[in-house]
């Protein structure tokens, strides 16, 4: 089941392309879904294709092809540390390691209390702002030292009740 | 505190990279202070003059595209993604008197690494881009146009959204522009994560909501294209300079580059330097310039090798970047490419084959696996540069890497495969002897039975 909000976000995207072509929302509205339920599980995939008149399997190709699509359940925050040539020149590299130790996960795990899912990411377009990571894959943080992570980390916790 | 208003904290205000006014006679960049990027200063700064000229919205006579298409072509202006090619001359690849829909693509998937050049024309100059798009899809007769945008950058999109809502409001996008009988719409789309979709036939397959896997070429995308229609695609900044040429002449932009290589090019430079961010400077600009506007080497130490034109293009050592300009042709005849113009600096405490072998986990990571070459290749260039690392190479392994990469090149349906070769082998040519001496002096039988 779709909801009507979500399905009002979905028509705004299919509206940018040809009525014939409505498959071309179907990165946008994965997006959507998302954002909204955190992964795209196979009920999604399988709303979505009857959406946009498209087999679900060629759903399914874009939710795994794509990096940024979440097969499975991840933390309420997913952050992304680029670890790329130019990021790992300016600590992109211990960023991450910093973050495995602060969060006492090693990169692809989950804090156990479902908080923060950790991740290392291919170049995310912010080389000059390294270390970079994103948040959720909507929010660039920029100039990561450690103090900002540690202020990130500390302050997502307080915002989610867990000061 | 809530968390939106966390993460905002920690969102770049573009002060390093964009507004740091160590530009040399910026045209995209110029005047820019993140707060400007609305219409109405766009047009203060005269925005959208270039279109109000071209469709004769101030009662001077139109030009017609043939004026457009022969301005553009003057100014030299070339490709600013990576490849170089004359932007005039791509226009005018694109059939005429095609009687059906025809569409303009703007490539704004900003993901070679080093790169950030388009992220901050897009936030902080959102028009330039639009209007670039008008004059070309006037140009080339084309109603539709589509801005693929990196989707890791996801605010940059929303801006980028928020700015053609400005514009269909002020009449710039829509139906009969300005009372002219000329119409174009224009959208953004954005990427999820592939960086494989910066290609652009696999950035059409992506438009059309399937895997992003490159297309055999030929048939070009200016006759096979989105949805099978004549498309032609440009860079985010070459669609930005657009405007400046229109405004001021084709000549007068050629006149602030160098023959061949007209206007100013902004080089993202990353690395290990004082100041890394985003650089406009005119072409031909000598490198050592560029590197003294990003505060020189960090920590004062001594240059070791660059980059110049992201991660995809051959590295060059110290001594032979310094005596470059910064145009398609120097950096071309000293053995690389200009590529995007990210310009990835490396100083003397690197160690060429950690760099390398992150490069080489990149391609592996983003290999879209069609073409047998590539998907294998890289993974086993990856597993090589990785075991010589970890300090268990073997001595043939240089060869074998040599002999791998070269059995990529030229054997793969897209550019991706060159670019895991092309790093592979500008690394074993200037800084063989990196690789060679962590690799254990094993086979002593040989020793002895000599």
């Amino acid at each position: 089941m779709i909801s009507e909000t979500t399905l009002a976000r979905f028509a705004r995207e299919v509206a940018k392309y040809p009525a014939e072509q409505k498959q071309s929302a179907v990165m946008a509205c994965l997006a959507i879904v998302q954002q909204e339920q955190g992964f795209i599980s196979d009920a999604s995939e399988a709303a979505l294709a009857v959406y946009l008149d498209m087999p679900q399997i060629a759903v399914h190709e874009v939710t795994t092809f794509y990096n940024m699509y979440n097969q499975a359940p991840v933390g309420k925050y997913k952050l992304n540390v680029c670890t790329n040539l130019p990021c790992l020149l300016r600590d992109g590299g211990k960023a991450l390691e910093y973050l495995e130790k602060k969060l006492g996960i090693a990169m692809g795990g989950t804090t156990a209390d479902g908080m923060f899912t950790l991740q290392q990411c291919e170049c995310l377009g912010a080389c000059a702002d390294a270390p970079v990571m994103l948040v959720n894959d909507r929010s660039m943080c920029s100039f990561m030292s450690d103090d900002k992570l540690d202020q990130l980390v500390d302050s997502l916790r307080s915002a989610e009740g867990q000061a | 505190m809530k968390a939106v208003q966390v993460l905002s904290q920690f969102q770049a205000a573009g002060l390093e990279t964009c507004f740091h006014g160590r530009h040399i006679d910026p045209q995209i960049y110029a005047g820019l202070d993140g707060s400007n990027w609305g219409i109405d200063a766009y047009i203060q700064r005269g925005g959208y003059q270039a279109v109000r000229t071209m469709l004769g919205a101030d009662g001077a006579a139109a030009l017609t595209s043939d004026q457009v298409i022969a301005t553009v072509k003057e100014s030299g202006l070339r490709g600013r993604g990576g490849a170089g090619f004359p932007t005039g001359l791509k226009w005018s690849f694109m059939p005429r008197q095609f009687p059906g829909q025809k569409y303009l693509v703007c490539n704004s998937d900003e993901g070679e690494p080093g790169t950030c050049k388009d992220r901050d024309i897009l936030m902080y100059n959102p028009h330039s881009v639009i209007e670039g798009m008008i004059i070309a899809a006037y140009a080339m007769g084309i109603s539709v146009g589509y801005n693929y945008i990196h989707g890791e950058i996801f605010q940059v999109y929303e801006r980028f959204e928020a700015a053609l809502e400005e514009a269909r409001r002020a009449g710039y996008l829509g139906s009969k522009l300005l009372g002219s009988n000329f119409s174009f719409e224009l959208h953004a789309h954005h990427g999820f994560g592939a960086y494989i979709c910066g290609e652009e036939t696999a950035l059409l397959e992506s438009l059309e909501g399937k895997k992003g896997q490159p297309r055999f070429k030929p048939p070009f995308p200016a006759s096979f294209g989105l949805y099978g229609k004549p498309t032609t695609i440009n860079n985010t900044e070459t669609f930005a300079a657009v405007p400046w040429i229109i405004r001021n002449g084709g000549a007068a932009y050629l006149a602030c580059g160098k023959p061949n290589n007209g206007g100013t090019k902004i080089y993202s430079v990353s690395g290990d330097v004082e100041l890394p961010g985003n650089y406009e400077v005119p072409m031909g600009t000598p490198f050592a310039k560029l590197l003294e506007l990003a505060g020189g080497v960090r920590k004062g130490r001594q240059l070791k090798a660059v980059i110049p034109g992201g991660s995809s293009s051959p590295v060059l050592p110290a001594s032979i970047m310094m005596e470059c300009t910064l145009d398609y042709d120097s950096i071309s005849k000293a053995g690389s490419m200009l590529g995007s113009g990210a310009v990835i600096v490396m100083d003397d405490s690197r160690c060429m084959v950690e760099s390398l072998k992150r490069l080489s986990y990149f391609y592996m990571h983003e290999s879209c696996g069609q073409c047998t070459p590539c998907r294998e290749g890289t993974g086993w260039l990856w597993r090589l540069v990785d075991r010589i690392h970890r300090g268990e190479g073997r001595p043939a392994d240089m060869d074998v890497l040599d002999d791998v990469a070269a059995n990529i090149m030229g054997r793969t349906i897209c550019a991706l495969g060159d670019a895991a070769a092309m790093p592979v082998r500008a690394m074993l040519k200037h800084f063989r002897h990196e690789f060679e001496a962590m690799i254990p002096k094993t086979n002593p039988r040989t020793s002895a039975s000599a």
